[in-house]
């Protein structure tokens, strides 16, 4: 059954990074939307390898189901079309790819060599709903309704910024109205 | 369990339920037709074999001898895909849904559930089906077709915004039940009040199971919430350039979310495969055989979700289509806070 667990675990990681890459080398904003889908669903099975259902179920209905349901909305409202080349891509390319390979290198070393946690068997870390909510709502109950308010302050901000301006008092917004019509 | 028996029986159930969710998926579109039809006073499908039964065949048949057109302006590979998106999430959600109690072979208790019992079974749903969307808006978007494309819009911003009063629904059953398993859930519905009025959620959580049936309506994009396949306005919306048997995996994966939905409903709020009535119990004192006693419950949960999608179609042979701004203002403003206050005493209640 273990090998069973690896061999699915090794499946997924494939998938995240492939799609991870075709994000990257995808020229339409759909696409590479919708690779990110891909890579999200792929951590969500990783998630469930590892025992942490709850973790991938809320990575699929928060960020596949959710957030790039809204990326994808946009996409299509604002009718995005194919992204240009630029000489400056082209030597993001060369110098980019291997910075990165090399950086990654880099971070993968330093974890293996010099971290303190080992390595821990498939399954065997709580991921169980009813943990994550003990430990949401008892151990780390401050944090998380400071996190939410944070969140609730960000979305008001952003409304708020988004919104039209008020018509007070007649006068001057009707005047912003008119110069935009002739803008327009 | 061996790990063959294992094998050999999720191939089974495999097999059995999806050959059962296709039929059944035929059947409630003739089911439709006939009921709406008898509803505006007229007969429905009647010429294909003994009261229409065969008519679905006869439009499979159909579907399958159209000719499947690709417009030349489409966007290729996502048109393509979009329908099968569409319905591979819709038929996925099914495996989790557990459909009896067990049966019992050779010793060994195999669950009436393709899988076995998930504790997160309900959310594995909820991520399925939210997933499910992006068949319709890439289909939308792919045709390159403005009634197609405002379609998909349609229903990629209607599907997000209803979502959140699905899930916020649900969460007094999960209170009441404490825990994400479906069959816990059932379980913990089984026993009596006064007697004889069986425990369903339904009976303590009137509220959210309105909330639910409302957020699951504008879910599956049926009347009185089809706006993202408005004949008046849009043609016919994100499936305006589809035809054939493309056209009818849109059709099939709509009809197999409303059986979803209505096995969600039968499962939180109507018990799930337990009997109104006490039945079980007199059936084993007098010996019924083990094959009644496990089947029973199967039949059922089926006569719930076939009430459920009575009330679908119901529903659609009665009200009219909503306004775009008032789905939006619905869900936002009513539904949801609805959901909210609910929860809230719901949690209060249990609380005390």
């Amino acid at each position: 059954m273990i090998s069973i667990h690896l061999a699915l675990f090794l499946i997924f990681g494939v998938v995240a990074v492939a799609g991870a890459v075709n994000l990257l080398a995808q020229r339409h904003p759909i696409n590479a939307a919708l690779s990110l889908i891909a890579v999200m669903a792929a951590l969500a099975g990783e998630y469930m390898l590892l025992g942490a259902e709850f973790l991938a179920a809320v990575q699929v209905i928060v960020y596949a189901g959710a957030i790039m349901v809204l990326f994808v909305f946009v996409i299509m409202l604002l009718n995005a079309g194919v992204e240009e080349r630029t000489e400056g891509s082209r030597v993001a390319i060369i110098f980019g790819i291997p910075g990165v390979l090399l950086g990654s290198i880099l971070v993968a070393w330093v974890i293996l060599r010099y971290s303190e946690t080992e390595a821990v068997p498939a399954g065997a870390l709580p991921g169980a709903p009813s943990t994550i909510g003990q430990l949401l709502f008892h151990e780390f109950l401050l944090p998380f309704e400071i996190t939410s308010i944070l969140i609730l302050i960000a979305i008001m901000g952003a409304v708020v910024l988004a919104s039209k301006p008020e018509p007070a008092a007649g006068g001057p917004s009707k005047k912003l109205a008119t110069e935009q019509k002739v803008n327009d | 369990m061996p790990l063959w028996l294992y094998i050999v029986s999720s191939v089974v159930k495999s097999a059995i339920v999806l050959g059962v969710l296709l039929t059944a998926v035929a059947y409630t579109v003739w089911l439709e037709r006939k009921v709406v039809g008898h509803m505006q006073n007229r007969w429905g499908p009647t010429r294909v074999g003994p009261f229409g039964l065969l008519q679905p065949a006869a439009d499979g048949l159909k579907f399958l001898f159209k000719e499947d057109l690709t417009p030349p302006h489409v966007y290729k590979p996502l048109y393509i895909a979009a329908p099968m998106i569409a319905v591979i999430f819709a038929l996925t959600s099914i495996a989790v849904i557990p459909f009896g109690t067990y049966i019992t072979i050779d010793g060994y208790n195999i669950p009436l559930q393709i899988t076995t019992d998930v504790n997160t079974a309900l959310l594995l749903i909820l991520g399925v089906t939210s997933i499910g969307v992006y068949g319709v808006a890439l289909a939308g978007w792919s045709s390159n077709n403005k009634y197609s494309l405002l379609g998909g819009l349609r229903a990629s911003a209607q599907m997000v915004s209803y979502e959140i009063s699905l899930g916020l629904s649900l969460v007094g059953v999960l209170i009441l039940a404490g825990s994400f398993s479906l069959r816990d859930i059932v379980n913990a519905q089984g026993g009596y009040f006064l007697g004889f009025i069986p425990r369903w959620n339904f009976f303590l959580q009137p509220i959210g199971f309105f909330c639910y049936l409302m957020a699951a309506y504008a879910e599956t994009n049926r009347i009185p919430f089809d706006l993202p396949e408005a004949e008046t306005e849009l043609v016919a919306g994100y499936h305006t350039e589809y035809s054939a048997m493309k056209f009818a995996m849109f059709f099939m994966a709509e009809y197999a979310n409303m059986i979803t939905v209505a096995c969600l409903a039968t499962l939180l709020f109507f018990g799930g495969w337990l009997s109104p009535f006490n039945e079980n119990v007199w059936l084993q004192a007098h010996g019924a055989p083990q094959v009644v006693l496990a089947l029973l419950p199967v039949l059922w949960f089926a006569a719930k979700v076939v009430v459920f999608l009575f009330i679908y179609i119901w529903v659609r042979g009665t009200l009219p289509r909503f306004r775009y701004d008032q789905l939006m203002a619905f869900g936002w403003k009513f539904l949801l806070p609805l959901a909210l206050v609910n929860l809230i005493a719901t949690a209060i209640a249990v609380a005390w």
